[in-house]
């Protein structure tokens, strides 16, 4: 397929305008000098790939991150900044590193290898028809196809849950 | 549409989050560069899940797997970072040696 036949498509304008917005709003994320813009350029981010996943027929995970992550984490992040003080541009020190230069040159090998390994690996299989996946399907097969590893995720959350408390509350005995 | 192009954009956003994680200094922004990669993990899950005729949806249901680890990955990184600044009243991670000797 050639270029303009792959632009010709309306989905993969689609495609293009959110991937260009994610990885502006990613890289913000990464750059930015005010964390609490940094954390709302990540509810951006997140939104696109929820967009991405609507393009891709996934309604049920588009919507578990629109609510998830954006409505849950994103809160949690805000919260998080809130208590550790965070630096809002006032802070003396700065945010990053000084050796910006070697993490862009791990983080460009790290690209380089994941292109060029799931690129090569699974990018022969040219899937034209997108699989929908209805929510009522999923559910099906969450409780029955993969029960175990729910019911297993779900014991995670909990310990996730109580090792939170556990480790956020004040010490009694102080 | 075709899955290398979904192939790539993730790779785009995985780097970019660990660009973040090795060149923040504060540990939620390094929490928040963990989010943008998990993210990109979720899109190459649901590319595969959509576009490889996986009747099935494995990809899908993975990707819900991952959102929930996400959400417990915070919360325990959070109430980590809370507990540090609570003891040395700084959350920048090139100041926390309490391991090293």
């Amino acid at each position: 397929m050639s270029l303009g036949d792959w632009i010709g498509q309306s989905e993969n304008l689609v495609f293009l305008a959110v991937g260009v917005v994610m990885l502006a709003a990613g890289f913000w994320v990464v750059t930015s000098r005010n964390l609490v813009h940094a954390v709302l350029m990540l509810v951006v981010a997140l939104a696109g790939s929820a967009a991405l996943f609507l393009l891709l027929g996934a309604e049920f995970v588009a919507w578990t991150v629109v609510l998830v992550y954006i409505g849950a984490v994103v809160v949690l992040f805000l919260f998080g900044l809130m208590i550790t003080r965070a630096p809002l541009r006032r802070d003396p020190l700065p945010l990053d590193h000084r050796r910006r230069w070697p993490a862009a040159l791990v983080a460009v090998a790290v690209f380089a290898t994941l292109a060029y390994a799931t690129t090569a690996f699974f990018g022969w299989e040219q899937g034209e028809a997108v699989e929908r996946s209805l929510t009522g399907d999923l559910g099906e097969l969450l409780f029955r196809r993969f029960v175990i590893p729910f019911e297993a995720v779900s014991f995670v959350l909990l310990a996730a849950l109580i090792g939170g408390i556990v480790l956020a509350r004040k010490d009694p005995r102080e | 549409m075709t899955l290398n192009q979904f192939l790539i954009l993730g790779s785009l956003l995985f780097s970019l989050g660990v660009y973040g994680v090795l060149v923040r200094r504060n540990a939620v922004a390094v929490l928040l560069s963990i989010e943008l990669m998990l993210a990109a993990v979720n899109i190459n899950l649901v590319a595969f899940g959509s576009l490889l005729g996986d009747t099935m949806h494995t990809g899908h249901i993975f990707a819900l797997f991952v959102i929930t680890v996400a959400a417990a990955e915070v919360g325990i990184g959070l109430a980590i970072v809370i507990l540090i600044f609570r003891n040395r009243s700084s959350v920048n991670v090139d100041e926390l040696d309490l391991m090293k000797w």
